[in-house]
């Protein structure tokens, strides 16, 4: 059966199914936004958080690292319940705008919370040597974004695959309309339900090969992630 | 350790001896059947009476019949007469019935006021949204169906026709947080009505009359003890299983007629 569902899914990848692609593109569009968006504030708030101390900073900290590992369909269902009640006047739910929404929700405390524990262990180690040697407060903090330079990119990939994977959250916010907001991992769960194995498997493919393809091309530029 | 290991040992044992004891089902069903809290209410008389456990699975009607061609059930509940015939047809199945019917029923936020259903659909197109389930279930073939019979072309909806992908249950949320329309078992409506803000735009339980057919699949398709799929098989169809599920209603409604 698995062997059938292959060679159905090699045909259905070369024919060049345009709803098969739209759904690839869609997929990669929402998950690369969602990912930048949440990228950039969690970049910015996790070493902010990391360089400063004020009250209740372990709270914070317990709490994000809590929402690090949220199911994404109990996030979808935060948002849900958002879209359709307070902000039900907007007509949100069920478009692209939510999916990127609920994804960027998700994804964000994974970067924040992986940038808040890589700064804090660089400071450690940077900060001493820097103070000994003089640095100023402005020299300090830029010198603690470049240690933590190598560490965004790693938080970044992780928050992408986060957001590329799920299917409870955009399947919820989303609604999986056809031809609006089917994502790859939608569709898989529907064709699934279907019967229609071959087509799951092509989209699970793809799914690894970008997943590989991403890997490959960071690769490229930071060879020491991979050796 | 020692004790533990012993404790596990014992308990394991346990499980598999009254796991032994009791013959076992595989009933994969329409979700519609499940869900309504049919089978809930149905199966406890059946187990208790012939002693054996029933494990449901539901599915969507396309899904279900493939378990079925899989070997991975022992009787279906479907709701979709062309592709159960086929399935017999094909061989797959060692005996099929009509075990009971409700109707298909459009919802959404105000009745149609259809004089027919011709002209429900008419209206249908020319000024409402339309949630699709678009999945290849019973309900999706058969809303198919419809426009086809009746000479009406979906692309006349142009983007007011939308397809959802999913369950009757999530297209039923969905058509109720949107104001849309959509076509419903009478089941799922009923047994969710409490959260939807949705009432029925039109009815016409003839004509739009859904079957649910019970099939007992083809044993030479696996290797389990098939003896409770026909106990099941008969139980259904018996005098008792009819007045049960005559009986079962959701807020005073009757969910399913068993056929006579």
């Amino acid at each position: 059966m698995f062997l059938e569902g292959l060679r159905e899914a090699i045909e259905l990848l070369l024919s060049f199914d345009r709803e098969l692609y739209g759904i690839i593109g869609l997929s990669l569009f929402i998950s690369l936004l969602a990912t930048l968006t949440a990228g950039a504030l969690g970049v910015l708030s996790g070493i902010l958080i990391s360089v400063t101390n004020f009250r209740g900073k372990r709270l914070l900290k317990k709490l994000i690292f809590t929402f690090m590992g949220i199911p994404p369909v109990v996030l979808g269902l935060v948002v849900l319940l958002v879209l359709a009640g307070p902000l039900s006047n907007m007509n949100l739910l069920f478009t692209r705008t939510a999916m990127y929404t609920a994804q960027t929700l998700l994804v964000y405390p994974i970067i924040t919370g992986s940038i808040i524990i890589t700064s804090e262990k660089t400071q450690q180690k940077v900060l001493e040597t820097a103070t000994t040697l003089g640095a100023s407060r402005n020299n300090k903090l830029m010198l603690l974004i470049a240690e933590t330079k190598p560490f965004i990119l790693l938080s970044i990939i992780l928050g992408f695959s986060r957001a590329i994977s799920e299917v409870g959250a955009v399947m919820l916010v989303g609604g999986n309309i056809r031809g609006e907001t089917r994502v790859m991992t939608t569709f898989i769960a529907l064709n699934t339900s279907m019967g229609n194995y071959g087509a799951s498997i092509a989209m699970g493919l793809i799914l690894l090969v970008i997943a590989f393809l991403i890997h490959t091309t960071i690769a490229r530029f930071r060879s020491d992630f991979y050796d | 350790m020692k004790k533990l290991v012993i404790a596990c040992m014992l308990i394991a044992m346990a499980l598999t001896l009254s796991a032994c004891q009791r013959k076992e089902l595989l009933l994969v069903t329409t979700t519609s059947v499940e869900n309504s809290g049919l089978l809930e209410y149905l199966l406890p008389y059946f187990e208790e009476e012939h002693g054996v456990k029933v494990r449901v699975t539901a599915v969507g009607t396309g899904a279900a019949l493939n378990y079925g061609r899989l070997g991975q059930a022992d009787v279906l509940i479907v709701h979709d007469e062309k592709r159960e015939l086929e399935f017999m047809e094909a061989g797959y199945g060692e005996k099929r019935a009509v075990c009971m019917y409700n109707d298909f029923i459009f919802v959404g936020p105000d009745s149609l006021n259809g004089q027919n259903l011709e002209n429900a659909l008419e209206t249908l197109t020319e000024q409402h949204y339309f949630y699709s389930r678009g999945d290849n279930s019973g309900t999706h073939l058969r809303e198919l169906d419809l426009w086809e019979t009746h000479n009406i072309d979906i692309n006349r909806f142009g983007s007011r026709y939308k397809e959802t992908g999913q369950s009757m249950e999530s297209t039923l949320m969905m058509t109720s947080f949107k104001g849309y329309y959509t076509l419903s078992d009478r089941a799922t409506f009923l047994a969710m009505n409490d959260n939807l803000d949705l009432t029925i735009a039109y009815e016409e339980p003839d004509s739009l009359r859904n079957d649910y057919g019970l099939i007992k699949v083809d044993p030479s398709l696996h290797n389990r003890d098939d003896s409770a799929a026909d106990l099941f098989y008969e139980w259904m169809l018996s005098k008792e299983a009819k007045q049960l599920i005559l009986a079962f209603t959701v807020n005073d409604e009757p969910l399913f007629t068993p056929n006579e």
